[in-house]
């Protein structure tokens, strides 16, 4: 035990020694937790709107007023042909373009049916979907007021069947990104830094030669690990209160489940991810290539975590693979309890799965780590 | 000049000898693609959802078959009442459960007017709001079927074109996102660690009283790897033209430059961190903890940098992903000509150019 304490000591000093790291591990994860959690959205806004009016006409004009109201709509640009409509959009300055034709007052009003042509930059598929949508609303509304105006009693009343869709939103009434975000976020940081650091660790002494004087001291090969790895946990735990203070207090982003729940989990997860760097530690030879396969795995792991984008919508071999993915789990239990006030019993699923994993990959890097060359 | 091509031959001789550096850098970002290409889509499928029948009757069984029948949502549960909602979202089973009122189908015929609750679990608000649009559509639809379509007077009808993408594929979206990312994450990461890593050996000081200009051990640095990524982004290109269909509208050849040109811009990023960087551990920390996220989130790969705040907005234009990626676009998907993305391109140059101009002041040709 006195052993373990020993090392512990000398990780700590060397890590507060280096003063260049220091801002690394603490600051720049936060800043990044603070700038980075506003950007994350997938809210569609401020959408570059332009229109082509062949008609000018009372109604064509009101209909593009609905659209300069609209708070999701910007109206950039009107075009006269078009050829113009066409560059921009080629440039890339407008992202909509409504054509109201030539007659389309008077064929609302003598056939009582009008067309109209939208065409929209669909590079960004999402978010062109959600484009078509506003624009068909504003065109609905307008549509109902005009009806409402034209339509005399003496038509006859027209009736149709209707069914009322009531959304509500739970755990997040108004649709806030950064409920969503803040935590997912600070997940991701809190994995970088301590997959990082414990990935270069051990291969770093082994690259300048100072593992071999290690190896040679009576340390056991547990003790030496353990003392290790006990920094890297602590600086782990150290970043996720920090987070969670920022998320409260800069971002008011609701804790509603059990902090002691939360802090019991990521203490296991975080010894899947020093496992994870251990392992890579050992079977590399130099920092850079560790940095590389820690990197590579960095990357899938947060790419298919369903942070960013859901992961049932993956084909199920991908959904397979996440299955292997810890942050899929990390962040599914932040969300859980956090944002929905889940128990104990409710990640069960998860808790088990990280405490399997944590098993094995310490396992695996226990066995693996040789003394001997 | 003679010595300068040894020096660039010592290097290449450096990185193939480590085969297994060279195996990870050709391998990682082709296993990436392949990955990434398929599994990431911010399209909806699939969601699971419950549903609270409080009615069962014709209208609501004819609702359910629909929904049911639809590519978004796999029906997983039905539950037997109110107090089952809770639970089902607290363990994560289900996104959304839909609530069909007492007496649906009489509501219907006598008062022309049913309603369906629609809760989402809105913890992840994107995939909520989506799922309240696609049901709504879906009643929408059904409703349209009761009613006979018949056709309300005074009807604007409005027909949308998508172009550039006309299926809404999510590829299109992400294929340049993963390569902008690969090409600029390889290419920081492998320079600065190359450079800091003589640093920490001790082996630089060799290199400086060598007779070789330091401008030129740094150049001869940065040789090996523009080729290595040359290679890295013609697979990546090739793979996203043969195995992801991505249609190459512009000039091969413009987008090829386009992208050595990125290449440099990332290579020269690497050349700054590691003049700063003191040891391969910081070089890395800053290459990778620092770039990762940000170039992931604000340079217009998954989130679209119109919605962001105005803040961040400008804080994306430093971002040398964000224009690269404009420029792949541009020129995979819109298929335009170089006076459409000359201004990127300067972008890029201006970066490069500065990244070289800083990286000469902070580096330091003496030891302490």
């Amino acid at each position: 035990m006195k052993t373990i304490l020993y090392i512990v000591q000398k990780e700590f000093k060397q890590i507060f020694r280096n003063k260049g790291m220091l801002p690394i591990i603490f600051v720049m994860p936060l800043i990044q937790l603070i700038i980075l959690s506003n950007a994350a959205t997938f809210e569609v806004k401020n959408i570059k709107f332009s229109f082509i009016d062949f008609d000018q006409s009372t109604y064509s004009r009101e209909l593009v007023s609905k659209f300069e109201s609209s708070k999701y709509f910007n109206v950039v640009d009107d075009f006269s042909s078009e050829k113009e409509a066409k560059t921009a959009m080629e440039k890339g300055t407008v992202d909509v373009v409504l054509e109201i034709p030539i007659n389309f007052e008077r064929n609302l009003l003598k056939e009582k049916k009008a067309d109209l042509s939208l065409t929209i930059d669909a590079i960004d598929g999402a978010a062109a979907g959600v484009e078509n949508v506003y624009v068909n609303q504003i065109i609905q509304s307008f549509n109902k007021k005009i009806r409402l105006n034209l339509h005399s009693p003496t038509n006859g009343t027209y009736n149709p069947k209707t069914i009322e869709s009531i959304p509500s939103f739970w755990y997040n009434q108004t649709l806030n990104y950064k409920t969503y975000m803040v935590p997912g976020i600070l997940v991701l940081l809190v994995t970088m830094i301590t997959l990082f650091l414990s990935g270069m660790n051990i291969v770093r002494e082994k690259e300048i030669g100072t593992l071999e004087q290690i190896n040679v001291t009576p340390l056991k090969k547990h003790q030496f690990i353990i003392g290790k790895l006990f920094p890297f946990w602590i600086i782990g735990l150290v970043l996720l209160t920090i987070g969670l203070v920022i998320a409260k207090v800069l971002f008011n982003v609701p804790i509603i489940g059990s902090l002691v729940l939360m802090y019991f989990y990521t203490s296991i997860y975080i010894l899947v991810i020093l496992g994870i760097g251990l392992f890579i530690s050992n079977f590399t030879e130099t920092q850079q290539q560790a940095m590389f396969i820690a990197w590579f795995f960095m990357v899938i792991f947060i790419l298919m975590s369903g942070l960013f984008t859901p992961i049932e919508s993956m084909p199920v071999w991908a959904q397979y693979i996440t299955e292997f993915n810890p942050i899929k789990y990390f962040v599914q239990v932040m969300r859980m309890v956090m944002l929905k006030g889940a128990g104990f019993s409710d990640i069960i699923p998860q808790l088990s799965k990280t405490l399997l994993y944590a098993f094995l990959m310490n396992g695996l890097a226990v066995i693996t780590y040789k003394k001997v060359n | 000049m003679k010595k300068f091509i040894g020096f660039v031959k010592k290097e290449f001789y450096h990185i193939f000898r480590d085969k297994r550096s060279l195996f990870i850098l050709f391998g990682m970002p082709i296993a990436q693609i392949m990955l990434f290409g398929f599994a990431i889509t911010n399209e909806i499928n699939n969601v699971d959802i419950a549903i609270l029948d409080n009615s069962k009757d014709i209208n609501t069984q004819e609702i359910i078959n629909e929904i049911s029948a639809s590519k978004y949502f796999s029906i997983q549960q039905m539950l037997p009442n109110d107090a089952a909602i809770e639970s089902s979202f607290k363990k994560g089973k289900v996104k959304a459960v839909l609530i069909f009122e007492n007496n649906f189908s009489k509501k219907l015929t006598t008062k022309n007017k049913a309603t369906v609750q629609i809760i989402t679990d809105a913890t992840d608000p994107n995939t909520a709001n989506t799922i309240f649009n696609y049901t709504t559509a879906i009643l929408q639809k059904y409703v349209q079927k009761i009613n006979n379509h018949t056709q309300m007077p005074y009807q604007i009808n409005t027909i949308s074109h998508m172009v550039y993408n006309p299926e809404l594929k999510s590829v299109y979206m992400f294929v340049p996102g993963v390569m902008t990312i690969i090409l600029m994450l390889v290419s920081a990461i492998m320079t600065s660690i190359s450079i800091t890593r003589e640093k920490e050996l001790g082996t630089m000081e060799v290199l400086l009283v060598s007779p070789l200009k330091p401008y030129l051990v740094i150049i001869g640095k940065v040789v090996p790897y523009i080729f290595l990524s040359i290679i890295n982004a013609t697979v990546i290109i090739l793979l996203s033209i043969f195995v992801f269909k991505m249609p190459i509208q512009g000039s091969l050849f413009l987008l090829g430059a386009e992208s050595i040109l990125f290449i440099i811009t990332a290579l020269s990023l690497g050349i700054l961190i590691s003049t700063v960087a003191a040891t391969q551990q910081t070089a890395m920390m800053m290459s990778l903890a620092g770039l990762m996220l940000p170039i992931i989130i604000l340079s217009g790969f998954i989130f679209p940098i119109s919605s962001m705040p105005l803040p961040l907005q400008i804080l994306s234009n430093i971002i040398p992903a964000k224009w690269f990626l404009i420029i792949l676009k541009e020129l995979m998907l819109k298929g335009v000509g170089f006076t459409f993305i000359w201004k990127e391109t300067l972008i890029l140059i201006g970066m490069t150019l500065f990244f070289i101009m800083l990286s000469i002041k902070k580096y330091k040709i003496r030891l302490e």
